[in-house]
C-alpha cells in the first residue's frame, strides 16, 4: 500500500483526547478523595478508571501503528467505521437490556412483590432506567451509530477530528453507565427522561458538544455540493438537544463533591420547562434523529430515491418548528396558564400535518419497488415503523386535545402511545437499520438468515400489538373510572378499585413486552452469526454509489 | 419553484444550516416559557405558603431519591371528579418553592398533592413497610428500608442555602438552624422547638414514625407527606378574586 510509507507523528487528536482525559482523572481523584457519598466515589472511581484505561489506550494505539491514517486509500475514502461498530454493538447491549427491565417493571406492576423489598429493585428507580436505557443507552448508540456512518458515506469523507468519533461514542456510553448505575443507587434529579445529576449532565454536555463538532466538520470536508436531507434531521437533532439539555438541567450542586443539586427553575416555570424538553425529547431524539434513519436507510435499502425533495423541505422545517411548542399538551388543565395549554394543543394538532408528510415522503419512496415487501423481511421493518410513525402521530395531537387528554392524562393511555411511538416506530427504524449496518460494516455478503428477520418481525409485531391494545383499554377504562358517577351523584369507584381493574391488562402488557423481548434476542442471535459465520463479501457491499438524491 | 432553488444554500452551507435550525427551534420555547416569569397568575403569592422544613425537605428528597413521582402526581386538575377525588385543584403558588416541581405524569397511585392529613401517621408508616397490610389490593412497592436509614443531616444547612441562592426565602437565621430544625420537628421533647415552630409557624412537630430517638427517613417522608397541600386554608382562599377570573 502506498500509505504504509506516510510518516507517523503525534497527531493534535491523540493529544487532544490524552490531555482531556487526564483532566478527567484529575478530577475524578479529587472527586474521590473529597466525597462523602459512597455513590458519587463509585463513579468517581469509574471515571478514573475509564480515563486512565482511555489514555492508555490512546498512546498505546500510537505506539502500536506505522503511520499516520490515510484520509483516502487508492482514491476512495478510507471511512472511520470502529467507532460506528461500537456504537452498533452498544445499541444491540442496551436494546436487550432496556427492553428486558421494562419487561421486569411490567412484571413488578401486575405481582408488586417482584420489588423485592430492596431500593435497588424498587419500580420507583427501575422506571427511569428502562427508560433511559432505551431512549438514550439503545436509542442514543443507534443514532451515534448511524450518524456517523451516514455523514461519511453522504459527503463521501472519512469522519473529522481524529480520534474524536471514539471519544465520543465512548465517552456518551460512559454517561449512560453513571446515570444507570446512578439511579439504581437512587441519584436521581428527578426530571423525567433528564434525571442523571449535574455532574452525569456536565459530562454529556462535554461529549455533545464534541459530537457537534464532529459531525459539523465531516460536513465540512464533504465532496458533494449538497447537504444530504437525512444530515438536515442530525443536525436539528443534535444542536436541539444541546439547548433543551443545558435549560432543563440548570441546576445548583450542593457541593462539587456531592450528587445532589437543586434546579434553578420552580413549579409552574419548572413544570413548562420540564415538558418543552420533554416532549421535545421526543420530538428532536426520537422522531428528528430517526427520520435522519429513514431519510437515508430506506431509500438505499429500496434502491429507489428519496420520493420527494421538496416535501423533505417542507417536512424539515415545518416539523422543526412546531414540535418546539407542542409541550403544554403535558399541563392540561393544571396550574398553568390556559393559554399556554392552548397554544400547545393547537400546535401539536398542525403537527399531524409535516409527520404525515414526513411518513408520505418515507413510505412513497417504495414506489415503484413495493414488491420487496415480500422478500426483503428488513425493508419491511423499516416500512412497518414508517406506519406505527404515521399511527403514533396521528394518535399523539389526538391526545393532546384537551377534552380528550382530560381522560387520557395520567392513564396507561399515555404508556401504550408512547410504545407504540417507541417499540413499533423507534424500534423497528433502529432494528431496520441495525439489520442493514451489521453487514455493511463487517463487510459480510448478506444477514445470516432473512428467516429469523422474518420471525423477529413478526413475533415483535404481536408483541406490540398487545402492547398497545391492551393499553388502551386499561387506560381508557381507568379514566372512565375515575370520572364515573353514580345516580346519586357520588363517585362511583375508588382509587384503590381502578387499581384491580388494571391487573389483566398488566398481564397482558407484560406478555406484548416478553415477545419483544424474545424478537431482539433472535436478532442477537442473527447478528451474531452474521459477524461470526457470514460469508465475506468479495466487494464493498451496500455501496457501490452514494444515495441518490430526490428529484 | 424559485423558493424551494433558494434552499440550496442550507443545502451548502452547514453553518447557515445550524444557525437557521436554532432560530426555527428557539421561537415556541421563547414565547411559551418566557412569561410565566412575569405574569401574576403564575407568580402570585398566596397566604400561607412558606418554604419547607428541613425535615420536609429532607423528606422530599426521599421521595424524589425512590422516584415516587413515577406513579404519583401531585397536581389536581380543574376537573369535577379530581376536586371531588382529591380536593381543591392546585394552585400555581402551592408549588412556588418546588426544586423541582412533582406534579409527575402518571397516576398509577392516586394523587399526593392534599394527602397531607387524610391518613394517620402509623397508616403511613405500616403502608410505606408494607402497601398491602393496610390496603391489600395496592400494588406499591414495600418500603421497609426507609424506617431503619437515619437521615444525615451534614448537608441540610447547604440544601437550604443553595434554595435560597435560587429563590426560596430561607432567611439567614433558618439555615443557620437547619439541623436543630431538622431534629426538633421530629422531637416534641426538643429544646428548640419554640424557636423552630417561630420560624415555620404552624408546622406539625411529633415523632412522625413514633420513635423520637431516631431521626430516620421514615419521619421524614411522612412529614412532607403530612404537609402536602395543607399550607393555604382553602376556606379563606378566594377563587373569585380579580387574578383569578382573568
Amino acid at each position: 500500500m502506498a500509505t504504509s510509507h506516510q510518516a507517523k507523528s503525534f497527531t493534535a487528536s491523540e493529544g487532544g483526547v490524552i490531555a482531556l482525559l487526564l483532566v478527567c482523572v484529575l478530577f475524578s481523584l479529587l472527586i474521590a478523595a473529597k466525597t462523602h457519598d459512597p455513590t458519587m466515589a463509585f463513579h468517581a472511581w469509574l471515571g478514573l478508571a475509564a480515563a486512565g484505561i482511555g489514555a492508555f489506550a490512546v498512546f498505546n494505539g500510537y505506539f502500536k501503528r506505522t503511520h499516520n491514517v490515510p484520509e483516502e486509500i487508492d482514491g476512495k475514502p478510507n471511512y472511520q467505521m470502529g467507532p460506528v461498530k461500537l456504537a452498533t454493538v452498544a445499541s444491540v447491549f442496551w436494546g436487550v437490556a432496556g427492553f428486558l427491565v421494562g419487561l421486569i417493571i411490567a412484571l413488578q406492576l401486575a405481582w408488586p412483590s417482584l420489588n423485592l423489598d430492596l431500593p435497588w429493585t424498587s419500580f420507583g428507580r427501575l422506571r427511569p432506567l428502562h427508560t433511559s436505557a432505551v431512549i438514550f443507552a439503545f436509542g442514543g448508540n443507534v443514532l451515534l451509530a448511524s450518524s456517523f456512518y451516514v455523514v461519511q458515506r453522504t459527503c463521501r469523507a472519512r469522519a473529522a477530528g481524529g480520534l474524536w468519533p471514539w471519544f465520543v461514542v465512548w465517552g456518551y456510553n460512559f454517561f449512560i453507565v453513571i446515570a444507570g448505575t446512578g439511579y439504581i443507587l437512587g441519584i436521581t434529579q428527578s426530571k423525567e427522561y433528564a434525571e442523571p445529576e449535574w455532574y452525569a449532565d456536565l459530562w454529556l454536555t462535554v461529549v455533545w458538544v464534541i459530537y457537534l463538532l464532529v459531525f459539523l466538520a465531516t460536513l465540512w470536508k464533504r465532496k458533494e455540493p449538497h447537504i444530504y436531507v437525512a444530515n438536515w434531521f442530525y443536525l436539528a437533532f443534535i444542536v436541539t438537544i444541546a439547548m433543551l439539555h443545558l435549560v432543563n438541567n440548570a441546576t445548583v450542586p450542593v457541593s462539587l463533591t456531592e450528587p445532589k443539586s437543586y434546579i434553578v427553575w420552580s413549579g409552574v416555570q419548572d413544570a413548562m420547562t420540564q415538558w418543552w424538553y420533554g416532549h421535545n425529547a421526543v420530538g428532536f431524539f426520537l422522531t428528528a434523529g430517526f427520520l435522519a434513519i429513514m431519510y437515508y436507510f430506506v431509500p438505499k435499502r429500496a434502491e429507489r430515491p428519496v420520493y420527494s425533495y421538496r416535501l423533505s423541505i417542507v417536512h424539515f422545517w415545518s416539523l422543526i418548528f412546531l414540535y418546539i411548542w407542542a409541550g403544554p399538551h403535558h399541563l392540561h388543565y393544571t396550574s398553568t396558564p390556559q393559554w399556554a395549554q392552548t397554544l400547545g394543543m393547537t400546535f401539536s394538532i398542525m403537527l399531524w400535518m409535516p409527520s404525515w408528510g414526513g411518513m408520505i415522503n418515507g413510505l412513497m419512496t417504495l414506489s415503484g419497488a413495493w414488491d420487496k415487501l415480500r422478500t426483503d423481511p428488513v425493508l419491511r421493518m423499516l416500512v412497518v415503523s414508517v406506519a406505527f410513525y404515521g399511527m403514533s402521530t396521528f394518535e399523539g395531537p389526538l391526545m393532546s386535545i384537551r377534552a380528550v387528554n382530560s381522560l387520557s392524562h395520567y392513564t396507561d393511555w399515555t404508556i401504550g402511545h408512547v410504545h407504540s411511538g417507541a417499540l413499533g416506530w423507534v424500534g423497528f427504524v433502529s432494528f431496520g437499520a441495525i439489520y442493514c449496518l451489521v453487514p455493511w460494516l463487517w463487510n459480510k455478503k448478506q444477514l445470516y438468515s432473512l428467516k429469523l428477520v422474518n420471525w423477529h418481525f413478526w413475533i415483535a409485531t404481536i408483541g406490540i400489538v398487545l402492547y398497545i391494545t391492551s393499553m388502551w383499554v386499561s387506560g381508557i377504562m381507568q379514566g372512565l373510572m375515575w370520572r364515573a358517577y353514580t345516580s346519586l351523584g357520588f363517585l362511583e369507584y375508588s382509587f384503590i378499585e381502578t387499581v384491580e381493574a388494571m391487573h389483566p391488562f398488566y398481564i397482558i402488557r407484560a406478555i406484548g413486552g416478553l415477545l419483544f423481548v424474545i424478537g431482539a434476542l433472535i436478532m442477537v442471535y442473527n447478528l451474531w452469526m452474521t459477524v461470526r459465520h457470514g460469508e465475506y463479501a468479495e466487494e464493498e457491499v451496500g455501496h457501490p454509489t452514494a444515495v441518490q438524491p430526490a428529484e | 419553484m424559485s423558493l424551494m432553488n433558494r434552499h440550496a444554500i442550507f443545502e451548502k452551507n452547514s453553518i447557515l444550516l445550524t444557525v437557521g435550525i436554532l432560530i426555527v427551534v428557539a421561537i415556541g420555547g421563547l414565547i411559551e416559557l418566557v412569561p410565566n416569569f412575569y405574569l401574576k397568575s403564575t407568580i402570585e403569592e398566596v397566604e400561607g405558603m412558606r418554604p419547607y422544613t428541613p425535615l420536609e425537605l429532607a423528606g422530599r428528597n426521599v421521595y424524589i431519591r425512590e422516584g415516587c413521582y413515577n406513579c404519583h402526581s401531585q397536581q389536581i386538575r380543574t376537573l369535577r371528579d379530581e376536586v371531588e377525588r382529591y380536593g381543591h385543584y392546585s394552585l400555581a403558588a402551592e408549588s412556588m418553592y418546588d426544586h423541582p416541581f412533582q406534579w409527575g405524569s402518571k397516576r398509577t397511585g392516586p394523587d399526593l398533592a392534599r394527602v397531607g392529613g387524610k391518613y394517620s401517621d402509623q397508616w403511613h408508616h405500616d403502608h410505606l413497610v408494607d402497601p398491602r397490610s393496610v390496603s391489600p389490593a395496592s400494588i406499591m412497592p414495600s418500603y421497609p428500608w426507609l424506617a431503619d436509614y437515619e437521615v444525615d443531616p451534614r448537608f441540610i444547612e447547604t440544601d437550604l442555602a443553595v434554595n435560597a441562592l435560587i429563590g426560596v426565602p430561607y432567611s439567614e437565621e433558618m439555615i443557620e438552624n437547619a439541623v436543630a430544625d431538622l431534629r426538633a420537628q421530629a422531637n416534641p421533647d426538643d429544646d428548640n422547638v419554640d424557636a423552630f415552630l417561630e420560624r415555620y409557624p404552624g408546622a406539625q412537630v411529633r415523632s412522625f414514625d413514633g420513635d423520637p430517638r431516631k431521626l430516620t427517613e421514615m419521619d421524614a417522608v411522612i412529614a412532607y407527606l403530612q404537609m402536602l397541600g395543607t399550607l393555604v386554608d382553602f376556606s379563606l382562599y378566594d377563587d373569585q378574586a380579580d387574578v383569578n377570573l382573568r
